[in-house]
Order: structure tokens, then C-alpha cells, then sequence
């Protein structure tokens, strides 16, 4: 694997490249942990599987897990934020639509 | 890699080699089903499985799938078991399997006289097979020889983490030992299309990678399939580019040298991608109704063995070739861990690098090839499924040259 600047053991990177890692346990709102050699404080819970920005990511920027784009961001983004669906979208323009029920598209 | 690679497989007439000697009783019509499992049951703990075709109307993919896996390297006999009256067309079956030098016998129920005595007719054919198959002997085995399929099931947030680009690391490795390795499911590559394409080895098997992917959107739009759905929030994906990156991983990171359809056996080492989405207009349904479905489809295409990534925690295992588990989920791994064969959840726990885990896959197929048992296959896992599909041949610019 990877080898970053010093990041927490609860953080994983799936590869270099990424501009975000993977909590591989919950943790919780208020810590302040390493991520890429700088010391954050975590704004929100991060639960089990979730992303968390790994540097600044500017608005529009493309987001990288496993080393490729998965999306990109709708908002300015720093590290140790909580990366979902309230700061960036998929950039795949789907042929058909999803999750008709709740009146959304699914596609955020 | 750890440990010796040193495999040893039954040689069969076309060249290809097994890693184990399997007797198939095959029903031709679901009428058949009945007696032929009543005939295989006796003898399950003898490696004698029960595979077969429920529908009684003719379907080209069908007869090819059928044919495929009578002839699979790891059978060395066939006992099929018509009804007499269904369309298959069992003759030239079992003439492809005569030809291919396996045993092989046909009992038509209506000509045998009915349940019964196909049933003792059948039992007896078993019985005195197995005795002449006690002197096969197996020779060496090249690790080229070897074909690896992957598949995953019951999936959560944890499977693109863990076990996914674990078995991609396998991956990795039988490829860079010039094995085949095939992976599949390109209704859950979607958004990875592009990334796909440019590891094709030539710009026309490029374009292709992306064709196929463009044509599951097709067809799982017109089933009204969406293939994001909220739960996948939930767990933490965010987009379906996120989603169908944690199942592209499985295939590792090596060059793709060719696309292949359900019966194609791979012309070459490689890494494989199996197109599992019919041709054509949408009809007979789902392209794989179960997970069963899928790997019945890469033990067509000579997968020897099948490296399946579980998060929530399938069983499955499958008639024919051995699957092995891999856990993506730790908490899983501890619920059903004698149905898993590798805890891939290590890494989520920090006592195991993703390294690790893949070079413990690597030596649990290796091991596996060589002979031991699987945990599915020690619980007498042997699911096995079939439908009805539609496929046009594979076009020139998928297949590598020869």
C-alpha cells in the first residue's frame, strides 16, 4: 500500500492517489487525529465504510478512492471532512433513472 | 507468494486438465429432475453432482452451456437423464461428451420404464463408473492451465475495502504467472467503463469494454433495475461510479486481453472479462437471476475454481467447481465462520495488511487447486442454476490473436 504521511490507524487508504480514505471504524465527532500529516478535528461522526477528505479539495475538484474519480466535489472541502452526498456528486450520466419513490432521481 | 505451486490435474482429451474428477448427472428437462437428483443423492459424498435445464423448449445458449460444462476439465463422467418427450436435443450431447472421452450415458425415462427402474438403472451406472474411475490418474499441472473465475454476493460497504481488491491481488498474481483469470458482472460496471477501457491490450478491445458496459445499462433500464439503491447510501457509497469501483477491483489491476461470452473458453492466459448481459432485444427475463447464475456462466468458461466475496454473508457454493468465501466483513466472519474460508475483514481490524489477505486467497486457491476442501464444498454446498438466454458469438476485436 501506500506510502502516505502519517495518517490515523482508523483511516485507510485504498491507494496513493486518493484524495480520500475510508474510516475502517466509526469514529467519533470532536477527535483530533492525523490525516496525511496534518493534525484535524473531526466536525461530524464518521461512521464504519465512510469517506473523509484526505487534503483540500476545491469545488468541482474530482474525487479519488481507489485511485481513480468517483465523483466530484460541489463544494470546497477540507481535510477531515466528511465526504457524501451533501459535498459531491457522481459525474456518470446515467441512461435510465433511479429510486423513483421518494420523487428524487437518485442521482446526486 | 508462499508455499509450493506445484499443482497436478486429470489430463483430458482436449488437452485441458481438472482439479477433481466429478461424475454430473444431468436432468435434460425439469420432468427428469426428480430422478436424476434421486439418482446422484446416494453418492454425494463421492463427488458426483447433479446439474441440468429445467425448460423443456429448445435455446441455443442452453445446449452450449450444457455442453460446456459435460465437458468442463474438472468431469470425467456424464450420466444425462431425459424424460423422453423434451426438445433437448440430448443426442448431440452426448455425442460431444463421447467424443471428448469422458464415460457417458443417456437414460430415457420413458423408454427405461419409469421412476424406478431409471432411478436403480442410473444408481448402478454411478456405481460401476466411479469403480473405473478409481485408476484415473492425475499428471502435472502448469499454473497456465489454471482458470480462476470471481464473483461476488451478498455485498456491502465493506466488500469494495477489503475483500474485492484482495482478490484483485490474486488476481494479480495468477495473471503474472500467465493463468486465466475471469471477471463478470458488467450490470456493476457501470460508471467504471472508462477506467475499464484503458486497460484493454488493443484500442479495438477498448472500445468493446465500453460497448458491453453501455449495453447492461441498456438492458437493465429497460427492466427498470435501477443499480444504486439507498441502502448503498446508507453504507457510505456515495455515487455508482463509487459502487461499481468496489466490484471492478476484484479484477486486479493487470492488462485486460480479451471479452468472452457464457461457453467461450479463454484462448490464452489473462485476465478475462466475462459478458454476461444477453444480445439483443430484453427477453427471458433477468441476465442472471441469482449469483448462482453467474457462476455456473465462468465454470462454462473452464473456471476451475471461483473466488466469491461475500459482506452480509452468502453460503452459496456450486455443482462442479469448488467457490471459495471470502469475508469482506469481520462482524460476519464471526457470525458464519464455518461457511467462510478467508476473514478478508482482518484488514478493517488492522491485524492484517490488504497484502496479506491477498497473498491468503492466492495460497486458499493454491491449497484448493491441490485438493483440499473448500467450506462450501465440506458442507456439501452444490447449487446450481440455468435459464433460459440469448447470445450472439463474440466479435474479432474481442479475443486476443491467437
Amino acid at each position: 500500500m501506500s506510502e502516505l504521511a502519517i495518517t490515523d490507524s482508523r483511516l485507510l487508504f485504498l491507494d496513493p492517489r486518493d484524495n480520500v480514505c475510508t474510516a475502517i471504524s466509526p469514529i467519533a465527532s470532536g477527535v483530533s487525529l492525523p490525516i496525511n500529516g496534518k493534525q484535524v478535528v473531526l466536525k461530524k461522526n464518521i461512521p464504519l465504510g465512510f469517506k473523509v477528505a484526505a487534503r483540500d479539495i476545491a469545488i468541482n475538484e474530482t474525487i479519488v478512492k481507489y485511485g481513480v474519480p468517483i465523483g466530484s466535489a460541489t463544494q470546497d472541502i477540507s481535510p477531515g471532512e466528511l465526504v457524501h452526498l451533501h459535498n459531491m456528486k457522481s459525474d456518470y450520466l446515467p441512461t435510465y433513472t433511479l429510486d423513483k419513490e421518494d420523487g428524487h432521481d437518485g442521482q446526486h | 507468494m508462499t508455499g509450493s505451486t506445484e499443482l497436478h490435474g486429470y489430463l483430458r482429451k482436449d488437452g485441458r486438465k481438472g482439479i477433481r474428477n466429478y461424475v454430473a448427472v444431468c436432468y435434460l428437462v425439469e420432468c427428469a429432475h426428480h430422478v436424476a437428483r434421486a439418482i446422484a443423492n446416494p453418492f454425494e459424498e463421492r463427488g458426483v453432482h447433479l446439474i441440468g435445464f429445467g425448460g423443456c423448449y429448445p435455446n441455443a445458449y442452453a445446449s452450449r452451456m450444457m455442453k460446456s460444462l459435460c465437458t468442463h476439465p474438472n468431469v470425467g463422467a456424464v450420466l444425462l437423464v431425459s424424460l423422453g418427450c423434451e426438445s433437448f436435443d440430448r443426442q448431440s450431447l452426448e455425442q460431444a461428451v463421447r467424443r471428448s472421452g469422458r464415460h457417458v450415458d443417456t437414460l430415457i425415462i420413458q423408454q427405461t420404464g419409469g421412476t424406478r427402474k431409471t432411478i436403480d438403472k442410473g444408481r448402478a451406472w454411478v456405481e460401476s463408473t466411479l469403480a473405473a474411475m478409481q485408476s484415473d490418474v492425475r499428471t502435472p499441472m502448469d499454473l497456465r492451465e489454471l482458470v480462476v473465475g470471481t464473483v461476488c454476493g451478498g455485498s456491502d460497504t465493506t466488500s469494495g475495502i477489503t475483500a474485492n481488491p484482495a482478490i484483485g491481488l490474486a488476481f494479480d498474481q495468477l495473471t503474472a504467472q500467465h493463468a486465466t483469470a475471469i471477471f463478470e458482472e458488467t450490470g456493476e460496471l457501470i460508471g467504471c467503463e472508462h477506467i475499464m477501457a484503458q486497460r484493454a491490450l488493443t484500442p479495438e478491445l477498448a472500445d468493446e469494454l465500453v460497448a458491453v458496459v453501455v449495453k447492461a445499462a441498456k438492458y437493465y433500464s429497460t427492466l427498470g433495475q435501477g443499480s444504486f439503491a439507498l441502502g448503498n447510501a446508507e453504507g457510505g457509497l456515495t455515487t455508482l461510479e463509487e459502487k461499481s469501483m468496489g466490484a471492478y477491483s476484484k479484477s486486479g489491476s493487470s492488462k485486460i486481453c480479451g471479452i468472452i461470452k457464457p461457453g467461450d473458453i479463454p484462448p490464452t492466459g489473462g485476465l478475462y472479462l466475462l459478458d454476461v448481459v444477453p444480445d439483443g432485444p430484453v427477453r427471458f427475463g433477468f441476465p442472471n437471476i441469482n449469483d448462482n447464475a453467474e457462476i455456473a456462466e465462468l465454470i462454462a468458461c473452464g473456471s476451475h475454481l471461483i473466488l466469491f466475496s461475500t459482506g452480509r454473508g452468502s453460503v452459496v457454493g456450486s455443482a462442479l467447481s469448488p467457490v471459495i468465501k471470502i469475508c469482506a466483513n469481520p462482524q460476519t466472519y464471526r457470525r458464519m465462520t464455518d461457511d467462510m474460508d478467508v476473514n478478508a475483514g482482518r484488514i478493517l481490524e488492522g491485524s492484517a495488511t490488504l497484502d496479506q489477505v491477498g497473498d491468503e486467497v492466492y495460497d486458499v486457491l493454491m491449497a484448493t487447486a491441490r485438493g483440499r476442501q473448500t467450506a462450501s464444498e465440506s458442507l456439501g454446498h452444490q447449487e446450481f442454476v440455468l435459464t433460459y438466454k440469448y447470445f450472439e458469438p463474440s466479435g474479432p476485436s474481442c479475443l486476443p490473436l491467437a
